[in-house]
């Protein structure tokens, strides 16, 4: 059977040349980073040759860079590491956070950080009036994401840079996302704290990094030797580092081409739905949205089983945040941007990647059709619709 | 392949060729549950004589487990006296199914509280009678 894998913001496939340099790095680069002999030596300049590569690909200085064990590590490490060196603090951020953002502001509540959570509007979007009225003197953080990982929406973070500067508090952005799509640049950003993953842009599952401005400090989220500038004990993990440190040069270098084809490929998907099926609705920004995301709604279906049809017929995709599916609540992100229950029920995302052809969207365009028509052909929802009034929730009646 | 699935097979060939979907003519006992906040909407219509289901069809909204419960209840009941229906539970419902994956024991196995609901309709039009 063929297979359509329109999952990219779950996780990527590994770009050979990654690849090709952690398989080298495991079998022959084997020393500690930390061993003063030639091995250890190896291990390190190969590891700090993908610091630079990191520090390059979003504009930062290779000492700025920590790496990690990913982007929920990374979050955890900005957040708890700035409140809990400055000891107490306010912390800002929003409804439509990544779950390794949003609870990690949790724990910290229940620490007794006070916590803003700042709502959006129908798009998904932050204002930086919204912002700057909420700083209070005793904010520490701010942590708005760059874009979103469920509806692609893309953040003002310049803007919201600026005015953190101004106001002498520290902002850390989540562009685990945005990385390999967008230009992310901490210098234009005006950010003190970006969070980057591996796997989200063909590099190796297990590793990120944290971009910390020179200058800020931050408390270790655990306790041992004095790695990565006493920021992150541990054995680095040096294979997954220089797979991250070539996924990087390459999503740099490889920008404006791969944008533009997520753009076409994902704008060919949307496009094709909405000619062939009616009664689906474009959630997020319209055009201030990732280039590889097409989060859909399609009305009085519900979305797991539009996932079940797709990944019958071979083809990936997902319904609100691969870690929230198999739980029963609509995503929180549709939620907080004002969607009904039953709409934000029958979400699935489609997600794009490098190596997606017109070949595989127009097989998508194929098959889906039918599959949403059997559905609503056993919807009730769909038998009692009003269809004279688009845009008018169905709920149900008491 | 050899992926494991959510669901077992049995799940999914309900989901897949669900029975008696749709609606019926003139029922005589109509049952709705749940709502778009919980995520599945189930309505059950029933055809009865002489005390017994003679007809049976469902339409949903939900996910996989809704539509594979729904369409299971039915096969379960057609056919029963309307007190055997009764006692058909939400959990002999997963368990004719082989099992259902634990977070989907509540929310979404709602399919034998459609059919009492159902039932009870039938009885309330025959007292009303």
């Amino acid at each position: 059977m063929r297979e359509v894998y329109l999952d990219h913001a779950a996780t990527t496939p590994v770009h050979h040349e990654v690849a090709a340099l952690v398989e080298e790095h495991m079998l022959q680069v084997y020393g500690n980073p930390s061993s003063l002999h030639r091995f250890g030596r190896r291990a390190r300049a190969a590891m700090e040759e993908a610091r630079e590569r990191v520090a390059r690909a979003i504009a930062a200085e290779p000492e700025e860079i920590v790496f990690t064990s990913g982007g929920t590590e990374s979050n955890n490490l900005a957040l708890k590491g700035v409140a809990i060196r400055a000891g107490r603090g306010h912390l800002i951020t929003t409804q439509v956070e990544h779950h390794a953002v949003l609870h990690t502001c949790e724990a910290l509540e229940k620490q007794g950080f006070p916590i803003t959570y700042l709502p959006v509007d129908r798009y998904g979007r932050v204002t930086p009036e919204q912002v700057a009225a909420a700083i209070t003197a005793d904010t520490v953080l701010v942590s708005v994401m760059m874009a979103n990982n469920e509806v692609g929406t893309i953040q003002p973070i310049a803007a919201i840079g600026a005015i953190c500067r101004e106001r002498g508090v520290l902002l850390h952005t989540d562009a685990v996302q945005s990385f390999g799509q967008l230009n992310v640049d901490v210098r234009s950003l005006s950010v003190d704290l970006l969070t980057l993953s591996g796997h989200k842009v063909y590099g190796p599952k297990g590793v990120g990094a944290l971009y910390v401005r020179r200058g800020v400090r931050l408390a270790p989220l655990m306790q041992g030797g004095g790695h990565e500038r006493k920021r992150r004990p541990g054995t680095e993990n040096v294979p997954g580092i220089v797979g991250l440190g070539k996924a990087a040069e390459l999503a740099s270098r490889d920008l404006p081409e791969r944008a533009r084809h997520l753009a076409a490929m994902r704008d060919r998907l949307t496009r094709g739905i909405q000619e062939k099926i009616g009664d689906v609705v474009l959630n997020g920004h319209p055009t201030e949205r990732l280039p590889n995301n097409a989060n859909l709604c399609f009305r009085y279906v519900e979305g797991e089983s539009v996932l079940l049809a797709l990944d019958s017929k071979g083809i990936g995709a997902s319904s609100g945040s691969a870690c929230t599916s198999g739980a029963l609540e609509p995503s929180h992100v549709l939620m907080a941007m004002g969607l009904p229950h039953d709409l934000a029920q029958g979400s699935v995302r489609f997600s794009v990647g490098r190596q997606t052809t017109a070949e595989d969207i127009d097989y998508v365009l194929d098959v889906l059709p039918p599959s949403i028509g059997r559905l609503r052909a056993m919807s009730p929802l769909y038998a009692e619709r009003v269809p004279e009034a688009p845009g008018a929730c169905v709920t149900e009646e008491g | 392949m050899g992926e494991s699935q959510v669901y077992n097979d049995k799940v999914m060939e309900h989901f897949f060729n669900p029975r008696n979907v749709g609606e019926l003519e003139e029922p005589d006992g109509v049952g709705r549950v749940g709502n778009p906040v919980c995520g599945d909407i189930m309505k059950m219509e029933i055809k009865v004589s002489d005390g017994r289901i003679r007809d049976i069809k469902f339409m949903t909204f939900g996910c996989g487990a809704a539509i594979a419960t729904s369409s299971i209840v039915t096969e379960l009941v057609k056919g029963k006296t309307i007190e055997e229906a009764m006692e058909v539970t939400n959990h002999t419902v997963a368990q004719a199914l082989g099992g259902l994956p634990a977070p989907k024991m509540h929310c979404s196995n709602l399919a034998a509280d459609a059919l009492h609901r159902a039932i009870e309709n039938y009885r309330s039009r025959q007292n009303r009678t």
